[in-house]
C-alpha cells in the first residue's frame, strides 16, 4: 500500500509556528505532510485545494489560527466558512471529505500540531486510494 | 503571472547541515546532488552552517560570479533565518524575494524518526521550494514608522530594569503590574545570595525611581485583555481593576489599613503567614502608595455595612462606587516580565507540607526571616514562639524529578545555602542540607558554598525520601524525621529535626498559556516561554516586536533577570532607533482587466483595504492599508485579485514540486517492488 500524500497549507503566524514548536520539542510525526507556507488560512482558495487533490494528493490540510487569533483578526473565519462547503463540493465530485482536514492550531500548540498531523495521516491511510474513489478521473 | 524579465531563471540551492541538526537525520549530500538535477538549478551545494558568515558568502559568490537570480536555502524556519538570507541576496544585489527557504530541521530532521523518511521529505520540500522561486518576483519592501512607546508586563525586578533603562533613554514606558504594587517575588525576600545584601533595601530605590519617572506610566492591579497590531504598532487593551480608592485624593497616609476591622490571612505577600487589612497595601514600601480593598473580603461589600475607611480617611478618597476602568495603549514593542510561581510543596505528600506543622515552604522561611515579615525576622516554628533546635533543609523539591517538573529550578541550592546561613546566625541550631547534586556555578556562588561548609552545616547527599512524625524511638518523639539513603556514606538514615525547609522550585505561571496566546508567542512543554534563539537571541520571540526577559522564560536568579531585563530594553531600543521597519512587501493588488466589480473582495478585506473605484466599477487596493492576509485571494470568483509574494502560481508551484517528488519516491518504490 503507497504512502499517503498530504499537502497542507499552513498559516504564517499560528499553525506554521506550532509546527516548528512541536520541531523544537523534538516531537516525531509522520513525515508524509508536506507544508505549504500561506500567509493566512483565508487564503486558501477553494481551488488552491482542488488543484492539489488534482495533482494526486490523498489528503489536503489547512490549518490556521484558533478562532479569535486570527494575525489578520478575521481571515480565519472566512476559511472557516468556506471549508465546509468546499466538503461538499468534494463529496459531490466523489471524494470522500474527510480527505480535507480544517483546523486550528496555535504556535504554542506543538503537541496538538504532532497529534493532528499523526491523526489525519491515518484517517487517510485507513482510505482506499483516492484513484479508485475518484470516479471522474477514469471517465 | 509571468516573469517581469526574460533573463533565464538560474537556481542556486544550499542545503545546510546545521552541525548534525540536520545531517544527522538527512543525507544532506544526496539531497544536494539531487536539487542539482532539478530544473533551472545551476548550482546545488550542501554546508555546515549556512547561516555563518562563510555559508552566506556562498550564496553571495554564486549571485555575482555564477549569475544566480535565485536562491533556495533548505536549513531551520524561514522564522528564524529568512531575514539573514534575505540580507545576503540583497548584499550580492539580488531581490530579497527572489530567494526561498525550506525548512528542513523544525518540520523534518527533528521530528523524523526514519532517516530515509527524512531525506526523502527534504527533497520533496526543497523541490517545493525549487518550483516556487522560479516563479517569484522582485518586490520592493515598505517602512512604516515605529511608535517609541513601549509596555513592559510585570512589576518585578526584571519588568522594573527594563523600565528604567527604556525611561532613562527618554522613551515612553507603560508599567504594568497586576498585583497592587511592583516589587514581584524579590520585594518578599529578606536576603540575597551570595551577598547576603538586604533585598528590599537594594530594590525598593528602584521601585521608586520607576514608579516616580516621568517617562513611566505606572498601571498597578490592572491586567492586559488583548494585544492587536504589530511590531512598531500595537494596540493594547487593559483592564485597571477598580481599586475602590481616588489616587488622586488618597495620600497613602495609611489610616484606612489601621481602622478597618477585617483581617484577612495575606495568602499572597506573606505566603500565607501573615495577616492583612481588606483594605491593603501589600508592604509598607508598596508603589504606588495606594492600597486596594479586597472585594471578596471587604465586609461593607459583602454585608453592606461598615465603611470604617470611608469615615476616617482623612481625604474622602474611598470610592466605594468606582468601577474596572479599560483603557487601550498603543505600543512599538511589548517586554513581557511575567516572573514564576513557586511550586506547590503540597503535590508531594511525604513531604508532609500542610499536614505537619513545623514543614515550611522556602517562601515561608523568606518571611519568617525577613526583619518586616510576620515574625519580625525571627526564626521561629509553626507556634510562633518555640526556636528550633535542629533545621532540615530540602533541596530539589519539586524539580529534578520526572514526577513533577525535570529541569533543575536554578535557584535552590543558592538560596538553601543561604538558608542555612540564616538560620546558623539567627539560631545557631544545627543545620542539615539535603542535597542531590551542589549546583553552585555562578561569580561567587561556589565561594559561598565553601563558606556554608565552613559555618558547620551538615550536608547529606541524597534525595530525601519522606518527611515523617512517627517516632520509632524515644529520641525521635515530638520531631520530624527526615527519612533519607545517605548516598555518600550508602546508608539509610533517619534525622529528627525540629523544622523542614522545603527548597520548592520554581514554575511557569499557571497561566503563563493563555499569555502567551494573548501576546502570540509560544510556551515550552514546561510553559515557559521560549526565546527566538536559545543562545544568540535568548530574550527575543518569534514574535518581532515582542520580548520576554526574566523567570517567564526559564528559572533564574535575580542577577541573570536583571541583566535579561536590561538586554531586553537594549533590543527594544536598537529597534526604536531605527525609526521605522520594513514590513512585507506582501499586499493585493488587482488585475482591472479581469475584475468583474463583484465587491466580493471588499466585504471580505480584514482592514477595509479595499476600494471600489465607481468610474471604472473595478476594486482596488490601498496599500498601505493591506496586510497581506490574501483573504479577499480565496474570495474572488474571477480570479482577478492576487497576493504578490503568495501568488497562485507560487503557491501551485510549490505544492506542484513537493507532490511531484512525493510521487516520483512512489513510483521508484512500486517499480523496486515489482522487480
Ligand atoms: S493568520 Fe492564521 S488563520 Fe489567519
Amino acid at each position: 500500500m503507497p504512502e499517503p500524500k498530504i499537502i497542507g497549507f499552513l498559516c504564517n503566524w499560528c499553525s506554521y509556528r506550532g509546527a516548528d514548536t512541536a520541531g523544537m520539542a523534538r516531537l516525531k510525526y509522520p513525515p508524509n505532510v508536506k507544508i505549504v507556507r500561506v500567509p493566512c488560512s483565508g487564503r486558501v482558495s477553494p481551488e488552491l485545494v482542488l488543484r492539489t487533490f488534482r495533482e494526486g494528493a490523498d489528503g489536503v490540510m489547512v490549518l490556521g489560527c484558533h478562532i479569535g487569533d486570527c494575525h489578520y483578526s478575521t481571515g480565519n473565519h472566512r476559511a472557516a466558512k468556506r471549508m465546509p462547503v468546499l466538503k461538499k463540493v468534494l463529496e459531490y465530485s466523489g471524494i470522500d471529505p474527510e480527505r480535507l482536514c480544517v483546523n486550528w492550531v496555535s504556535a504554542a500548540e506543538g503537541e496538538r500540531f504532532a497529534k493532528i498531523i499523526t491523526d489525519f495521516t491515518e484517517t487517510i491511510r485507513a482510505l482506499p486510494p483516492l484513484t479508485e474513489e475518484m470516479t471522474w478521473t477514469k471517465g | 503571472m509571468t516573469q517581469t524579465s526574460h533573463e533565464e531563471v538560474r537556481i542556486g540551492v544550499y542545503i545546510c547541515h546545521c552541525g548534525s541538526n540536520i545531517a544527522g537525520t538527512v543525507d544532506v549530500a544526496e539531497v544536494s546532488r539531487w536539487a542539482g538535477l532539478l530544473p533551472n538549478v545551476v548550482a546545488s551545494h550542501d554546508y555546515k552552517f549556512m547561516c555563518s558568515s562563510l555559508g552566506q558568502e556562498l550564496i553571495e559568490k554564486d549571485i555575482q560570479e555564477n549569475g544566480v537570480n535565485r536562491v533556495v536555502v533548505a536549513s531551520c524556519s524561514p522564522h528564524l533565518h529568512e531575514p539573514t538570507f534575505r540580507n545576503a541576496c540583497a548584499r550580492a544585489g539580488l531581490n530579497p524575494y527572489l530567494f526561498e527557504m525550506a525548512n528542513i530541521r523544525e518540520q523534518d530532521s527533528w521530528v523524523t524518526v526514519d532517516k530515509g523518511e527524512a531525506t526523502k521529505k527534504a527533497q520533496a520540500l526543497v523541490a517545493a521550494a525549487v518550483g516556487r522561486v522560479a516563479h517569484q518576483q522582485p518586490l520592493n519592501s515598505l517602512f512604516v514608522p515605529i511608535n517609541p512607546d513601549v509596555l513592559v508586563v510585570g512589576g518585578g525586578i526584571t519588568g522594573i530594569q527594563a523600565t528604567l533603562e527604556i525611561a532613562n533613554s527618554g522613551r515612553h514606558v507603560y508599567l504594568i503590574e497586576r498585583e497592587p504594587s511592583i516589587g514581584g517575588h524579590m520585594a518578599q525576600f529578606d536576603k540575597t545570595f551570595p551577598t547576603l545584601d538586604c533585598s528590599a533595601c537594594i530594590l525598593t530605590p528602584k521601585m521608586f525611581d520607576a514608579g516616580n519617572h516621568k517617562n513611566v506610566t505606572m498601571l498597578t492591579w490592572s491586567e492586559v485583555e488583548k494585544v492587536e497590531g504589530y511590531i512598531g504598532n500595537f494596540t493594547v487593551t487593559i483592564r485597571k481593576k477598580a481599586r475602590y480608592i481616588d489616587v488622586d485624593l488618597c495620600t497613602g497616609c495609611g489610616v484606612c489599613q489601621e481602622k478597618c476591622p477585617k483581617k484577612v490571612i495575606d495568602d499572597v505577600f506573606e505566603a500565607g503567614l501573615g495577616y492583612r487589612k481588606a483594605v491593603y497595601t501589600p508592604f509598607p514600601q508598596a508603589v504606588p502608595k495606594y492600597p486596594v480593598i479586597d472585594r471578596v473580603n471587604c465586609t461593607f461589600f459583602q454585608k453592606g455595612t461598615c465603611k470604617a475607611c470611608e469615615k476616617f480617611c482623612p481625604t474622602g478618597a474611598i470610592k466605594f462606587d468606582q468601577a474596572d476602568e479599560v483603557i487601550t495603549v498603543t505600543v512599538g514593542n511589548i517586554i513581557l516580565a511575567t516572573g514564576f510561581d513557586l511550586f506547590d510543596a503540597r503535590k508531594i505528600p511525604q513531604y508532609g507540607y500542610g499536614r505537619l506543622a513545623n514543614v515550611f515552604t522556602s517562601l515561608e522561611f523568606e518571611r519568617l526571616t525577613n526583619a518586616a515579615g510576620p515574625t519580625g525576622g525571627k526564626v521561629v516554628m509553626r507556634d510562633g514562639v518555640t526556636v528550633p533546635k535542629t533545621v532540615g533543609i530540602i533541596h530539589c523539591v519539586g524539580s529534578r524529578d520526572k514526577n513533577y517538573n525535570n529541569y533543575c529550578s536554578a535557584i535552590c541550592c543558592m538560596q538553601s545555602l543561604k538558608f542555612a546561613h540564616l538560620v546558623k546566625e539567627k539560631t545557631g541550631a544545627e543545620v542539615y542540607q539535603f542535597y542531590i547534586d551542589m549546583r553552585t556555578p555562578a561569580k561567587a556562588y561556589d565561594e559561598f558554598y565553601q563558606r556554608i561548609i565552613h559555618e558547620d552545616v551538615h550536608f547529606v547527599r541524597g534525595k530525601v525520601a519522606e518527611v515523617t512524625d512517627a517516632a520509632r524511638n524515644p529520641g525521635e518523639e515530638g520531631k520530624l524525621i527526615i527519612q533519607v539513603e545517605d548516598t555518600l556514606v550508602g546508608k539509610q538514615r533517619r534525622i529528627p529535626v525540629d523544622m523542614v525547609v522545603l527548597s520548592a522550585g520554581l514554575e511557569a505561571r499557571a497561566d503563563a498559556k493563555e499569555v502567551a496566546l494573548k501576546f502570540g508567542i509560544s510556551c515550552s512543554a514546561d510553559k515557559w516561554f521560549i526565546e527566538k534563539h536559545p543562545k544568540l537571541d535568548p530574550v527575543a520571540t518569534m514574535t518581532d516586536g515582542v520580548f520576554v526577559a526574566g523567570a517567564c522564560q526559564g528559572p533564574k536568579d535575580i542577577p541573570a533577570s536583571v541583566a535579561q531585563g536590561a538586554a531586553a530594553a537594549a533590543r527594544v531600543l536598537s529597534i526604536i532607533g531605527q525609526g521605522e521597519i520594513e514590513i512585507e512587501a506582501s499586499t493585493a493588488i488587482v488585475d482591472e482587466l479581469a475584475c468583474v466589480g463583484c465587491k466580493e473582495c471588499i466585504t471580505t478585506c480584514p482592514y477595509q483595504a479595499i476600494e471600489f473605484l465607481e468610474d471604472k466599477q473595478k476594486a482596488h487596493v490601498i496599500e498601505a492599508l493591506c496586510k497581506g492576509c490574501g483573504t479577499c485571494v480565496g474570495a474572488c470568483l474571477s480570479k482577478s485579485i492576487s497576493l504578490r509574494h503568495f501568488t497562485d502560481d507560487q503557491l501551485v508551484a510549490e505544492m506542484i514540486g513537493a507532490m511531484w517528488t512525493m510521487k516520483q519516491f512512489e513510483r521508484a518504490e512500486l517499480e523496486a517492488q515489482n522487480a
